[in-house]
């Protein structure tokens, strides 16, 4: 009965709903800060000093930007080779969705072969860039035993200064097309079959009805694919550790493997320029963040 | 279907597509195919210039077993294990709790917060590095498996509150209405109505999360040095300085690196693709 509730309920009990959601955040909200939240702040603030990690921090007002953007050679190298990464690691979702439509049916064995073609994804980057770093081998290497047996030319992949981004990009693309590949997979799982049959009937095959009746239902996928592959290019740094340690001539650089190699190298840690190149990453990287979140936000606003 | 099923085209096509699925498999996997090769080869092949024909002799034992027994390659693999569960359970419990809090309540900030989550899990991490090697070193956990476990739980929070936080969103809320006029706790509806439909969720994370962490290298680089607390993914760097241009050798080390997370996901291949592609169906 309704009336038998104590008058007199306790303050935790009266606002229970009130309170419960900050007591289950409180925990996760304060370890995020600690490692998350409060590090970008002070790499901010880092940015502005001259400091080696140990002694004190010397203010140097914008100085680090403006040798970052007015005479370093090092740093142009590596926004260039970023914006490749950026562009050609997009491939990875064309070439994922090409295997998907492969791999789309249902004959024996397919959901092994499924695994199989996914597979690359699950091995960590050291050991893709370890694997792809053997397979350009100018001499045990397989890709130039195959140039050599189709009679071409052997090629120094990773020593040449105008490939070796392009050879550590492919080992990248390795992974990303296996995960852009599932998830296309995924999607063409829950394709409406009804629309496919209408549009069958109507006349619609091969690539006009991929790109009117199938693409359009892919968009959820396809968007996925977009936000981990951008955050894969611009999070490079494995491959490029692994593969060529940012030579040949440092030539395969990109902004992450820069900042670390100035702030944690044997040539003494420069943080505070280090730290300045790690904002610049962050506010490029923060474009494609707003527009993520701009995207999810506009989905919430249709849901409960 | 699309594509057409491949029952219902011509006889030719799907001959010529039953050859070319292990064809296409087999160009897909070559650079590793190629890796598995060179760790069964001896030496003494490499040193003759015999890269790509058949192993003149079977060497797969020994190669392998000098990685188990002469190199630090089971420390590094056991210090690997030691970081990568304590992060999974951590990163779990923690978001279990935040996705029940965002994914229930209405409160204001509710997206705030969740959004904070979200963006911060995609931040490049080298704008983290300078300050959290900074905090690990004051804390005392340089070159500490805790250090490297701390940092991941919290990281990995990101990620893992929207994972949560959009599975708890998906669930009934007619469930969760129905216990609160009964007058059940809601601390108690978390435990004994939420949790118990969320095993799925937690199944697909914990697969995904472990192979997150395991194939970690860039904070293995920035918290450690050494096969004190390093795990494999920077151990195999220098296990290779150790045996360098013994391609056999470093063949088989890679291998052995690279086995936790594909036997973890060959044995969870369903949770771990639902992992994957959550959000990507709806």
């Amino acid at each position: 009965m309704a009336l038998a509730t104590p008058q007199k309920r306790g303050w935790y009990k009266r606002n229970e709903i009130a309170i419960t959601p900050w007591l289950f955040l409180l925990p996760a909200v304060l370890f995020f800060s600690v490692y998350v939240i409060i590090p970008i702040v002070q790499s901010f603030w880092i940015s502005f000093h001259d400091w080696d990690g140990l002694g004190e921090k010397v203010w140097v007002g914008t100085d680090n930007y403006e040798r970052l953007l007015t005479n370093d050679r090092k740093f142009g190298v590596s926004f260039w080779n970023n914006i490749r990464w950026l562009v050609l690691y997009l491939l990875a979702i064309p070439a994922g969705l090409f295997i998907a439509l492969f791999l789309n049916q249902t004959v024996r064995g397919i959901r092994l072969y499924k695994s199989l073609f996914f597979f690359p994804f699950v091995i960590s980057q050291v050991v893709v860039g370890l694997v792809f770093s053997w397979f350009y081998l100018p001499r045990e290497g397989l890709l130039n035993a195959m140039l050599t047996f189709v009679g071409l030319d052997t090629i120094n992949v990773l020593g040449d200064p105008s490939m070796a981004t392009y050879g550590i990009i492919a080992a990248g693309l390795w992974p990303q097309t296996a995960y852009c590949m599932i998830l296309y997979l995924t999607g063409l799982n829950a394709v409406d079959p009804e629309q496919v049959e209408a549009a069958r009937l109507d006349g619609a095959k091969g690539w006009k009805m991929l790109w009117y009746v199938i693409l359009p239902q892919l968009k959820p996928a396809t968007f996925i694919a977009f936000v981990v592959t951008i955050i894969g290019a611009l999070r490079s740094f494995d491959l490029i550790s692994v593969m060529t340690n940012g030579g040949p001539f440092g030539s395969t650089r990109v902004l992450s493997f820069y900042m670390f190699e100035e702030s944690l190298s044997e040539f003494g840690f420069r943080m505070g320029y280090g730290a300045a190149i790690a904002v610049v990453l962050f506010l490029i990287m923060l474009m494609f963040i707003a527009y993520f979140l701009y995207s999810m936000w506009q989905d919430e606003k249709g849901g409960r | 279907m699309f594509p057409t099923p491949i029952e219902k085209t011509s006889r030719s096509w799907q001959l010529t597509y039953q050859a070319l699925l292990p064809l296409a498999l087999i160009m897909w996997l070559l650079p590793l195919i190629a890796v598995a090769i060179f760790s069964i080869k001896p030496l003494s092949d490499f040193s003759q210039g015999n890269y790509w024909g058949l192993p003149s002799t079977f060497e797969g034992v020994n190669n392998y077993g000098k990685v188990f027994f002469e190199s630090d390659m089971p420390r590094y693999m056991w210090n690997s294990v030691m970081i990568t569960v304590p992060t999974v359970i951590g990163a779990v419990a923690l978001s279990c709790l935040t996705g029940f809090a965002l994914g229930v309540y209405r409160f204001k900030g509710n997206l705030l917060i969740f959004f904070m989550f979200v963006a911060g899990n995609f931040v490049p991490f080298q704008i983290l590095m300078v300050s959290v090697r900074d905090l690990t070193v004051n804390m005392g956990l340089y070159d500490t498996k805790l250090g490297l476990v701390l940092f991941h739980i919290a990281f990995q929070t990101g990620f893992c509150t929207l994972f949560m936080r959009n599975f708890i969103r998906a669930l009934p809320f007619e469930l969760i209405e129905a216990a609160r006029v009964e007058g059940v706790a809601e601390w108690r509806i978390f435990w004994f109505v939420v949790i118990p439909l969320m095993k799925p969720a937690l199944a697909a994370l914990a697969v995904l999360i472990f192979t997150f962490i395991w194939n970690d290298y860039f904070w293995a680089v920035v918290l450690t040095q050494g096969p004190g607390a390093q795990p494999v993914t920077a151990g195999i760097t220098s296990f290779n300085s150790q045996y360098v241009a013994q391609y056999h050798l470093m063949s088989a080390g890679s291998i052995v690196a690279a086995l936790p997370p594909v036997a973890m996901f060959f044995m969870m291949q369903k949770h771990f693709i639902a992992g994957l592609t959550l959000g990507a169906v709806k």
